[in-house]
């Protein structure tokens, strides 16, 4: 892009000195947002997090009573088990459709379908989270009750559902492009030795592009780790350790979500949920870099 | 015709076996992809089944009513207006010339791969924990209270890569030597950006912000605690009647509200706004796509 750069700016008009300076500040925003972000969230929580809280026991503790009056508990590990299985299960139902229509819109589709396959996708991405959850109130509820005879419907496998539909257009539009970027050569030289298509797209697509599919599910899990209003409205909202997928569950996410409303500015129950916000911002952060440092793998290669 | 070239055309037991494996793997990725679009028709024409009741253009242009068992929804769908607008003017500015920065001016080195890492990592940042932030940050930092201008600056800075990601595409598909033709007639970076760089790219640039729209009208965690608010009356019919330094209504925190906090709400409310926010989106989102197969088809390199 910066072949012809100008090297004078000693010679340019103050106005444009002014928009180049807007513009480098503008570049540089999103650099600055994050790094706010991280700050403005720890500015909060820092306080207790030093002085008070019990890390060891906020990090293995299911005992989560922070309104109790004589016996206050912040223990989150039910929590942070409730997010992390309700995104694998989500994984376990996102994953096979998600890499299986990457490769169909990919390699199996005539163009014209493959761009109403990626309109219907776009639209799938596009529903706001909150009426996913309440798709999982109303709809999903009365399926999981009737097929699986549960009293209550709004369980662990409720929110998975919601979250696997909610990452499979994030999984099927990065798994797509890893499967792009395989050079053509390579599906010439397989069809040459007579491979057919699904020969070439499993034994050369499939561990050329491994790195980029493994982005898109990193990518997808990030989405659903994050995701707030579907688990808070779909999951069951309570504490504890699942034993199933039909059991009620509550994430760190519905958890800020549901108490940050009802609780006093400064408190400690205040703060702990800002140290929960530190801990998801951690954890998508560390996935988001670990998607990323994958995918330029691929890159330089 | 000798029986040796015979043998050689016809099928053999292991080709056979190939293409039938072929046929089935094609049919079962056809299913597969298929089967995203059920959940797509399924929840648009479930909710529309549901909300017909109670679907009128009064149902838009009335109030909430008897503690929002009743009514309709303009004070939600007018508050969801007002922090989408108040948000696109901040976001738009920034998004766009960040993208400009980092298409235009950036070199090649690891403080515009950290700028580029930043954007993902901003696009990857759980909506709660931008919740967070946009409490710490806007409401008690900067002071503005739980108001319209927090909660949209709150939704600015998360929507922010939607918008910096399809203008650099924009602006990537505007060829080299447009640039080089306008730098060797004297023309200062800046006079190119905004003569040639730009006026080539409006179209990608447009569809980036009507995607940030679509974004920001369904988000429900961000604005809960920096803006939107359970209940608030406003005059009918005046689109004036917000001022955006105090809080506001929301269609998605609405739908959250009636379908989780109200008991015995009047069945069809809800789903009559599911329908709405969701129809708002897609709409929204169609224009986009539309837009862009429209300047595709025209395009003029």
């Amino acid at each position: 892009m910066n072949i012809l750069r100008k090297k004078s700016t000693a010679n340019l008009p103050f106005s444009e000195t002014v928009i180049e300076l807007f513009i480098r500040l503008c570049g540089i925003s999103s650099i600055i947002f994050v790094f706010g972000i991280f700050f403005f969230v720890f500015r909060e929580g820092a306080d207790f997090l030093f002085n008070g809280l019990d890390l060891k026991e906020f990090l293995t503790s299911v005992e989560w009573q922070p309104t109790s009056l004589n016996n206050k508990r912040y223990g989150a590990l039910a929590l942070i088990v409730g997010t992390f299985s309700v995104t694998a299960l989500a994984m376990c139902i996102a994953v096979p459709f998600g890499l299986g229509a990457a490769i169909f819109v990919s390699e199996f589709c005539s163009p014209k379908l493959r761009e109403t396959f990626k309109i219907i996708i776009e639209l799938l991405a596009a529903i706001p989270s909150v009426v996913w959850g309440f798709i999982g109130l109303t709809l999903m509820n009365q399926l999981i009750i009737a097929v699986f005879n549960v009293p209550i419907g709004l369980t662990m496998l409720n929110g998975s559902i919601m979250l696997a539909l909610m990452s499979v257009p994030i999984i099927v539009s990065i798994a797509e492009d890893a499967l792009k970027a395989v050079p053509d050569s390579y599906r010439e030289a397989a069809e040459a030795l007579g491979a057919t298509r699904w020969q070439v797209v499993y034994r050369v697509l499939l561990p050329a592009a491994k790195n980029g599919l493994l982005a898109a599910v990193l990518l997808g899990a990030a989405r659903s780790i994050g995701e707030t209003m579907a688990v808070l409205m779909a999951t069951g909202h309570s504490v504890n350790i699942p034993s199933g997928p039909l059991s009620w569950i509550r994430t760190l996410t519905a958890t800020i979500a549901a108490e940050l409303g009802e609780v006093a500015r400064g408190g400690e129950h205040y703060q702990v949920l800002f140290i929960i916000g530190i801990l998801l911002f951690t954890i998508t952060f560390v996935v988001n870099l670990i998607a990323d440092l994958v995918i330029k793998g691929i890159r330089q290669e | 015709m000798n029986t040796d070239t015979q043998a050689m055309f016809t099928e053999t037991a292991i080709s056979r076996q190939k293409r039938h494996i072929e046929n089935v793997m094609r049919i079962f990725l056809l299913v597969i992809t298929s089967m995203m679009i059920i959940p797509l028709l399924l929840i648009i024409g479930y909710l529309l089944y549901k909300a017909l009741p109670v679907l009128s253009l009064e149902f838009l242009f009335t109030n909430p009513k008897d503690n929002m068992r009743a009514g309709g929804l303009w004070a939600p769908f007018l508050g969801t207006i007002y922090l989408v607008v108040v948000s696109l003017l901040v976001s738009a500015p920034i998004g766009v010339f960040a993208a400009v920065y980092l298409n235009e001016y950036a070199r090649e080195n690891w403080f515009t791969r950290i700028t580029n890492l930043a954007v993902v990592n901003l696009a990857g940042v759980p909506s709660i924990v931008h919740a967070l932030f946009g409490v710490g940050a806007f409401v008690l930092f900067a002071g503005l209270g739980e108001s319209i201008l927090a909660a949209s600056l709150t939704l600015a800075i998360m929507t922010l890569p939607v918008i910096i990601a399809s203008t650099t595409e924009a602006l990537k598909a505007v060829p080299m030597s447009f640039r080089e033709a306008c730098w060797n007639l004297g023309a200062t970076r800046w006079q190119t950006i905004r003569r040639i760089v730009l006026p080539n790219s409006i179209s990608g640039i447009l569809t980036g912000v009507i995607l940030q729209v679509s974004r920001a009208a369904g988000e429900t965690a961000p604005i809960m605690f920096t803006g939107a608010v359970f209940y608030k009356a406003i005059a009918e019919g005046d689109i004036f009647a917000y001022n955006i330094t105090e809080q506001c209504m929301a269609l998605s925190l609405h739908l959250f509200t009636i379908s989780t906090q109200v008991p015995d709400v009047t069945e069809g409310i809800p789903y009559g706004t599911a329908i709405v926010l969701v129809g708002t989106v897609l709409l929204v989102n169609a224009a986009s796509i539309v837009l862009r197969v429209y300047l595709r088809t025209r395009k003029k390199w």
